[in-house]
């Protein structure tokens, strides 16, 4: 038997489900950016970034304020239970998302590219992002992430050969073209980042499997051996790059590689990189008969 | 950490270098794109006194009204360079010691700095809060209802305001540093040249 969700609960639910995802930094991001506190030289500027960084998140959970205040695309990743309509679930984001605007979780972000008038509420065209998988269990799922402007503006989509990179239709290529886009990143979209990476599909799909890989946690350990140790590898000799925190130079440009693959074209290989600043907000939340239940 | 009061002196700012951490106190301005086309279009005298040895701040806060009182709820750096035509000519005019943000500047700006004694100071992006915090009292705003709360000018005092000089007085960038240095490492890992 489906389980049936009240769209006033699900509005409910879903305000502190955005609430959260502004105002409090994961636990998996804290402990990533500690690990680069650690790693950085005493007295260093990148090791003053790091803890100032850490001591705004903090002060910001406690004020329950935005961490930063680009609160970015909204974007939703649903699994939803047979039974349970598509339509009334996005209504409640929609409507969560007004209020959330108003509370001052998120600022005003969505602009009509056309007119250049700001809705004032966050809404719009595909705006808040949501995507809806079918799921096997009794419950609902949703997981936000909120993605600023600065680091989606270095996010970037390779196709593979590269000619400049030398770069081949192999996992080799793929790793010369996710070195080359965090070297231009430099420390613009606020480094240190979590790089997500989509490997084939289209340009589309390649992209949200990118994105997707954002919600994994970062002591995620890909179940893929050879995905696995290309995460690990693009760790290390990103970290080499001695960009480091804001670009001010050190040994944290990165937190996290996560990688997924789609199917794609005999014609098409695109490598799709997105970047997460290192106010990296997601959170997720999961809703029964039983009641719900955050991260 | 180098404290710096301000108004600061030629002298000050020009012993400063590329990777100092400074903490600012007193007060300082902020502008974003309106106010600089202004500043360049109509060189207004309002700003004149506020500005010399002072910083401008590329900053469109959140502000708050509350009891007739403007206070900074989040007030993070934006990036600079959509500033880079107008700022050499800016530092020049109104005697800028500081210019604030975040991203860096190019080679029009770092030129300015060295001519006329200035340096730029890099705000930690996405520490909207922590900063927010450092601004203990809002003192007026210029041109709020003409330019919108972003981009009019903050007149604020700030107590312990940190950021990094990532461009001196004597042609120094951080950025452009950081940058080379990361492409030859790229490179090298890529297996180009
Ligand atoms: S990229 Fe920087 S300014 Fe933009 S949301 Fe992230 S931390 Fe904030």
């Amino acid at each position: 038997m489906s389980p049936h969700f009240d769209k006033a609960t699900l509005v409910d639910a879903v305000l502190e489900l955005i609430r959260k995802t502004s105002t409090q930094l994961p636990r998996d991001v804290i402990a990533a950016m500690e690990k680069g506190i650690a790693n950085e030289e005493e007295g260093s500027p990148a090791k003053s970034v790091l803890s100032f960084m850490l001591k705004n998140a903090i002060e910001a959970e406690t004020n329950s304020t935005p961490i930063c205040q680009d609160t970015g695309t909204n974007i939703y990743f649903i699994t939803i239970p047979v039974g349970v309509s598509m339509r009334m679930v996005e209504d409640a984001i929609i409507e969560a998302t007004k209020l959330a605007t108003k509370k001052t979780y998120l600022r005003p972000n969505s602009v009509d590219p056309v007119t250049g008038v700001n809705t004032g509420d966050n809404t719009g065209i595909m705006a808040p992002f949501i995507h809806f998988e079918e799921g096997d269990r009794p419950e609902l799922k949703i997981d936000l992430a909120l993605k600023g402007g600065g680091c989606e503006n270095v996010s970037d989509q390779y196709k593979l050969p590269d000619t400049r990179l030398k770069a081949g239709r192999n996992l080799e290529g793929v790793y010369k073209c996710i070195v080359d886009a965090i070297h231009n990143a430099q420390g613009l979209g606020c480094a240190p980042g979590v790089v997500g990476i989509g490997i084939g599909g289209d340009r589309a799909s390649g992209m949200i499997q990118a994105k997707k890989q954002l919600f994994r946690k970062l002591t995620d350990i890909n179940p893929n051996p050879e995905l696995a140790e290309l995460e690990s590898k693009l760790y290390t000799d990103l970290n080499t790059l001695g960009i480091g925190p804001m670009g001010f130079g050190g040994n944290t440009t990165v937190l996290s590689v996560k990688i997924g693959t789609v199917h794609r074209l005999p014609a098409s290989f695109f490598v799709s990189i997105s970047y997460m600043c290192w106010a990296d907000r997601r959170h997720s939340m999961v809703m029964d008969e039983k009641g719900v239940r955050y991260d | 950490m180098i404290e710096l009061n301000l108004p600061v002196t030629e002298a000050q700012i020009r012993d400063l270098n590329v990777g100092d951490e400074v903490s600012l106190n007193g007060i300082m301005v902020t502008g974003r794109d309106t106010a600089h086309t202004w500043m360049i279009d109509e060189k207004p005298d309002e700003v004149r006194e506020l500005l010399k040895g002072s910083v401008l701040y590329h900053c469109g806060p959140v502000v708050k009204h509350e009891n007739d009182e403007w206070s900074f709820v989040a007030a993070g750096p934006t990036t600079s360079i959509r500033e880079e035509p107008y700022q050499g000519d800016i530092i020049k005019e109104y005697g800028i010691r500081g210019v604030m943000g975040k991203g860096g500047m190019g080679g029009k700006t770092l030129q300015a700095l060295t001519d006329h004694g200035a340096v730029y100071l890099h705000a930690v992006g996405g520490a909207a809060t922590i900063l927010a915090q450092s601004v203990k009292k809002v003192h007026g705003v210029i041109k709020l209802e003409e330019f919108g709360v972003p981009e009019a000018m903050w007149i604020i005092e700030v107590e312990g305001f940190k950021a990094v000089v990532t461009m001196d007085s004597k042609g120094h960038s951080l950025h452009a540093k950081i940058k080379e240095n990361s492409e030859a490492v790229a490179k090298k890992l890529i297996g180009i040249n």
